[in-house]
């Protein structure tokens, strides 16, 4: 089993819905529509060939230049019987960041979809509880998007004009 | 009828729905002896048998991923130290490793031999913490503190190595801050010449013992099947029969150099994983004496390399030593540069994964090309180990719940992040 035959597999039954395939430092990484993640994940769970019934890990990441498309849920597959990695991408707009969730296929996702939930506010459908996990139930925004700054903003760490880089020419 | 039986029917007065109900809620947690951290179970119990749980956790999150995005590489490391405290060393190095991939640098075997090194020592400190730990929950003391002595020599070579023991902050990109002292090798020595005879001990008094058989034989058991589905690792799979391991699987740090076994369980209840995990100290205790003969050897062939601690290409990415920061320009700026977090780690996305001491410690990192990741993800075991928690107590004793959760081995610090 290699990541071509993954990438064929995928994409015979999928075809064009597929994209952003990639074989960075080894791992095979594929882009899908956020509405067909469930119909993917089960596929590549219950084919004979591809047997990724491991799920590795889920999280998102916030890219809030990406218009439409803010949100992006990671999850990292892995199939133990032929020892191959695969990463599932599937992105949804941070005004309506809704997907399936993952817990009919896989009961680790429980906790990590709360996770997600709770650091950047993607709405798992389905999920049986999803509530806040680490950070407390009160709070009403998610910390993780890239909206919130560090520390206080007017902090200068260091001053770039002496150390040769951003001053202004005489 | 006794005079205080009496007393009660008369003045105490019960809830409407209690004496239906029949059950008592309990909280296990967040700060309970048994639960060795901050974390809380609210259990449902009838008398001594569990009928539900509900586990809370986030009491000691401390927003490592979001913090993370803002600091430069190396001030990452001492947030890794703290996620599984028991064997520090082992995250530091995983973080490295991830770098170390996303740059391109190759270490030389020197230096992978003498992180495996480290890496076993932290995994056999860690399993005699887990082990001894369950079964002072059973009651047994005495092999807890047989075991402590060697986990202090363990801490004792790490402060050689680095000058502190449990939060270490060990190695460098590339490698190790500094070579190894004669101290440090006199002390593994002592290590390898004495920690046989005192697991020896441990085991005979343990592992046959009837009263820790009893009480561990058939508590908090998980299938193959569930725990693959739930996502385990580490030991806690393999006591379930499933002989995943990292170190084997996909091999790093020259980890396939090595010849170890893989000690496999079969029912996954206490005992099993009590057992898996005695296996993997022996099979890391004998990949530690193999590490000393193979930098041995690579020293015997060519005497040059005894002072390799660090790959030569990675001197880009390695901060200076300190004799050399005092006396040369050259190795001051760089040493400034690199602490003010001036030195760029080139774009990419990365998913690296190391055997932890508890399973698959992975990161996950996506860099921009600046000082600081864009976004980094830690797969902690714990985290995943917890939630099978309620599952695997359900219809068992209130006891069992309590070794079962320190079988498990859910460190705090991991489990929050």
């Amino acid at each position: 089993m290699t990541n071509e035959i993954v990438k064929q597999r995928l994409s015979e039954k999928f075809g064009e819905q597929l994209a952003g395939f990639d074989e960075s430092f080894g791992m095979l990484a594929v882009t899908a529509p956020a509405e067909m993640n469930m119909q993917i994940l089960q596929f590549l769970h219950d084919d004979e060939q591809l047997k990724f019934r491991f799920l590795t890990d889920l999280t998102a990441v916030h890219y809030p230049d990406r218009k439409g498309e803010e949100l992006c849920i990671v999850y990292h597959l892995h199939n133990l019987v032929d020892n191959i990695r695969l990463r599932l991408k599937v992105y949804i707009p941070i005004e309506r960041p809704d997907v399936a969730s993952a817990t009919p296929l896989f009961s680790g996702a429980n906790w990590m979809e709360r996770e997600s939930y709770d650091f950047y506010g993607v709405n798992f459908i389905g999920h049986p509880n999803l509530t806040r996990i680490l950070n407390v139930d009160e709070m009403d925004y998610f910390p993780m998007r890239k909206e919130y700054a560090m520390e206080d903003p007017t902090r200068v760490d260091k001053d770039d004009e002496m150390f040769g880089r951003g001053g202004t020419v005489a | 009828m006794s005079e205080l039986q009496k007393h009660q029917q008369q003045h105490i007065t019960l809830a409407e729905e209690s004496l239906q109900k029949q059950t008592t809620t309990l909280n296990l947690g967040p700060t309970h002896p048994a639960t060795h951290g901050v974390f809380q179970n609210i259990l449902e119990i009838d008398g001594e048998k569990v009928l539900d749980a509900v586990p809370t956790i986030g009491y000691i999150h401390r927003a490592f991923e979001k913090i993370a995005e803002r600091r430069p590489y190396y001030q990452i490391t001492p947030l890794t130290d703290r996620l599984n405290y028991c064997s520090a060393p082992i995250n530091n190095m995983g973080w490295h490793m991830t770098l170390e991939k996303l740059i391109g640098i190759k270490t030389p075997k020197r230096v992978d031999y003498m992180r495996v090194l480290v890496m076993e020592l932290a995994r056999i400190a860690d399993h005699l913490v887990c082990n001894s730990v369950i079964a002072v929950d059973t009651g047994a003391l005495t092999a807890f503190t047989y075991v402590f002595q060697w986990r202090e020599l363990i801490y004792e070579i790490y402060e050689e190595i680095c000058g502190s023991r449990l939060t270490t902050n060990m190695g460098r990109v590339g490698g190790f801050e500094r070579n190894f002292s004669e101290v440090a090798w006199q002390k593994i020595n002592k290590f390898l010449d004495g920690f046989p005879k005192v697991m020896e001990e441990f085991e005979a008094l343990l592992n046959r013992n009837r009263i820790f058989m009893e009480r561990c034989i058939g508590a908090g058991p998980i299938s193959a099947e569930r725990a693959l589905n739930y996502g385990f690792t580490g030991p806690n799979l393999r006591a379930a029969g499933v002989d995943y391991d990292v170190r084997v699987a996909q091999p790093y740090c020259s980890y396939e150099d090595f010849d170890f076994k893989i000690p496999v369980g079969t029912t996954g209840d206490v005992y099993d994983r009590f057992m898996v995990r005695n296996g993997e100290i022996w099979e890391s205790f004998s990949i530690v004496k193999q590490a000393m003969a193979k930098i041995a050897q690579l020293e015997k062939d060519d005497p040059a390399q005894k002072n390799l601690f660090y790959a030569p290409e990675s001197d880009h990415y390695h901060f200076p030593a300190k004799e050399d920061v005092y006396t040369k320009m050259e190795a001051l700026i760089y040493h400034f540069k690199m602490v003010m977090g001036e030195i760029n780690v080139p774009a990419g996305e990365i998913y690296h994964a190391v055997e932890g001491a508890n399973g698959e410690l992975g990161y996950y990192l996506i860099s921009d090309g600046g000082r600081s990741p864009y976004r980094l993800h830690f797969r902690r075991p714990c985290f995943i180990y917890y939630q099978a928690y309620p599952e695997m107590i359900k219809n068992g004793l209130l006891s069992d719940a309590v070794i079962a959760l320190s079988s498990l081995n859910v460190i705090a610090g991991e489990l929050d992040a």
